[in-house]
């Protein structure tokens, strides 16, 4: 049996009354590409925003690699307030803060690309590296640590010109072409050294030939570094070339779930989402 | 430009800088009208200081603290009452039966205890200041200055304090030298806090607070870094002040003061720290010397200059910031550093294609 990496379980987000996440429930497995699709406002996005720690969940648990790294239960207001399922199944708060969950090795890029606007392509993957420094900051400061700091440079050297990206080695990263920038955005992720990499609307904004080479990229980086990856996406041609397995979501709750062409031909799928919402 | 070349040239302009100052100093009567120069010369490099921590805070990493001039207090009090020598206690703590402090120490571990007082302070109150997002952030560290301007002035403190009373009687400097010398290894060991790895977390933090916790960077650890480095230097700077003052009151270490270094940081550009050092000896030179004549009555013939009156000084240098903040928000240097080596490119007729201006720490 495979090893799951990444198992959601029973996961209810819930801001103030409105349900952004349903009881939700997912596995992904070792080197799996598995892609999580939905119509805008389904709660993809919050969906990872609680397996990173940007949100505590309302309800239910989210371990990696069969250990338990969130957890949490209707408190306070929420008591009153819950609507979702499984109330009472959870007892424990388990709410690390991102870089925690970083810290494991699960990376993640953004919807909307949050890269570090001021430095350039270089620096953003350099300073994605703090993570794993030994120095502390009295070493740091007085140089104590060159060796530290030659290895770091010549990593994320290496990481530039392994994703393709040092011919912009040395530019402003908010200068590069739109499709450079969610690459660089997943470069910086992948230089936290990650073994899950979560990758939100990697394709948003592409043209057809940038999706193209940003698929082969995927898939590049998953054989290369031997990652697992949880992607949520639009584009279908992408999604359907490259994932093993598909998650639909539709109004917070998963709808369906399966390889790419039982997804395709599934009515519910095909009602809720391919149907009406695919406009490419 | 190689990197030797460039460390050799620079020490060589400091050692330079040190020795004109010191003929300067030997040279300038305290009654002649260059008298003046000297003061400027030395509150600048104690406001540069202060500048640069306070860059450090707002310019790098982002978190807009106003806290600076409290912080300066305690460094300017820590250093006040651990140094003054033991037979002036009695005079000086006269109202407090010599206070409680029976020893000195030597000037170095006060500058250091200064430092460490104010760090301290600042580690104590960052971990629930820190939390509150910009604008609450400025507020409770306004909020902190002036709870401990009344405490420092509290009358139940007076044996360590000396209450509302002048600290006196401390070693000050003796050369000019000592300012610039403290002031700017604190500014290089700032710079190079800047510079590792620490300093592109600040960063980061600066440019995405949100992308930069995402990657690893513990937020509320490395913010406390910052709040509390910066503290250190601002703490020494106090310290500075108190000295080059030769006596210190809580009362002076006002808000009027952290909006003076916040004007500095200002002009000369938040994220430069280049630009606070040149920014805070023109500041100084100008709210000291040439525009003094703002705050004095003038006379053309019987013509009485209107407007020009004691406080009008201060009028001009707010006109002056808001012209900054409206139309100059870059400052004198933006995000860039003044650098010898492109100096010397530019003077060496080799243009470098358009990476003009580029800073190191930006
Ligand atoms: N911080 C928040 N507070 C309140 N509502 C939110 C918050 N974040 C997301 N939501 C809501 O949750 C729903 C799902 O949003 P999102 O996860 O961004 O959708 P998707 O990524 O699938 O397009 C939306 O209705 C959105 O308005
Ligand atoms: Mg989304």
């Amino acid at each position: 049996m495979k090893e799951n990496v990444l198992k959601v379980e029973n996961v209810t987000m819930q801001f103030g009354g409105v349900i952004a996440v349903d009881n939700m429930n997912i596995v992904v497995n070792e080197k799996e590409i598995v892609s999580l699709i939905g119509p805008n406002g389904a709660g993809k996005t919050t969906a990872f925003n609680v397996i990173t720690g940007v949100y505590a969940p309302t309800n239910g648990a989210v371990y990696f690699r069969g250990e338990k790294i969130v957890e949490n239960y209707p408190q306070g207001k929420m008591k009153k307030l819950y609507k979702g399922e499984n109330n009472g199944k959870y007892t424990h708060s388990i709410a690390p803060t991102p870089d925690k969950i970083t810290k494991l090795g699960i990376a993640r890029t953004f919807q909307n690309i949050r890269l570090w606007k001021s430095q350039t392509v270089f620096e953003n993957i350099l300073i994605a590296e703090h993570l794993r420094r030994t120095s502390n900051l009295f070493t740091a400061t007085f140089r104590l640590n060159m060796e530290e700091e030659r290895n770091m440079r010549e990593e994320a050297d290496r990481l530039l010109e392994i994703l393709e990206l040092s011919d912009v080695r040395d530019e402003l990263a908010t200068s590069l072409p739109y499709g450079k920038q969610r690459r660089l955005e997943i470069a910086r992720a992948m230089a936290t050294k990650p073994s899950l990499l979560l990758l939100d609307e990697p394709a948003a904004g592409m043209n057809p030939q940038e999706t193209d080479e940003l698929t082969a990229f995927i898939g590049r980086i998953r054989d290369d570094f031997g990652l697992t990856i949880f992607m949520i996406e639009h584009h279908m041609d992408l999604v359907m070339e490259i994932s093993d397995r598909i998650y639909v979501l539709d109004f917070g709750k998963p709808i369906a779930e399966g390889i790419p062409e039982e997804i395709q031909n599934n009515p519910r799928v095909i009602e809720a989402y391919l149907g009406g919402a695919v406009d490419e | 430009m190689n990197k030797k070349k460039e460390v050799l040239i620079s020490v060589i302009l400091i050692a330079a800088l040190l020795g004109i100052l010191r003929i300067l100093e030997l040279n300038i009567k305290p009654t002649s009208q260059w008298a003046m120069l000297l003061t400027v010369l030395k509150k600048g490099s104690i406001y540069a200081l202060v500048a640069v921590s306070m860059n450090l805070l707002n310019g790098f990493t982002g978190l807009f603290s106003l806290g600076q001039a409290g912080f300066m207090m305690i460094g300017a009090y820590t250093f006040g009452v651990l140094t003054i020598p033991p037979a002036d206690r009695e005079m000086v703590y006269m109202y407090y039966d010599g206070g409680i402090i029976k020893f000195a120490v030597p000037v170095v571990v006060g500058l250091l205890a200064a430092g460490a007082m104010a760090a301290l302070f600042a580690f104590l109150i960052g971990l629930p200041v820190l939390r509150l997002k910009s604008d609450y952030l400025a507020i409770a560290t306004l909020g902190f200055a002036e709870i401990m301007r009344a405490l420092f002035q509290w009358d139940t403190l007076g044996p360590l304090t000396n209450g509302s009373n002048m600290i006196r009687n401390y070693p000050t400097f003796k050369t000019i030298l000592f300012p610039f010398i403290v002031s700017g290894v604190c500014i290089a060991v700032i710079v190079l806090l800047i510079n590792s790895t620490y300093g592109r977390a600040f960063k980061a933090i600066r440019d995405d607070e949100i992308a930069a916790e995402a990657m690893g960077i513990n937020l509320a650890h490395h913010k406390r870094i910052a709040f509390t480095v910066s503290s250190f230097f601002a703490g020494v700077s106090g310290a500075l002040l108190a000295m080059f003052q030769t006596n210190v009151q809580a009362k002076s270490f006002n808000s009027a003061m952290t909006y003076e270094i916040l004007l500095i940081v200002v002009i000369g550009g938040i994220g430069s720290v280049t630009g606070s050092v040149i920014s805070s000896f023109l500041f100084i030179a100008s709210s000291e010397w040439l525009l003094r004549f703002l705050d004095e009555q003038h006379k053309i013939g019987d013509f009485t200059v209107p407007l020009l009156r004691s406080g009008f000084r201060k009028v001009v240098f707010a006109v002056i910031i808001m012209v900054i903040v409206l139309f100059f928000r870059q400052g004198i240097m933006g995000t860039r550093e003044f650098s010898i080596g492109r100096l010397l490119e530019r003077f060496g007729g080799k243009k470098k294609n358009g990476t003009e201006g580029g800073g190191k720490l930006q």
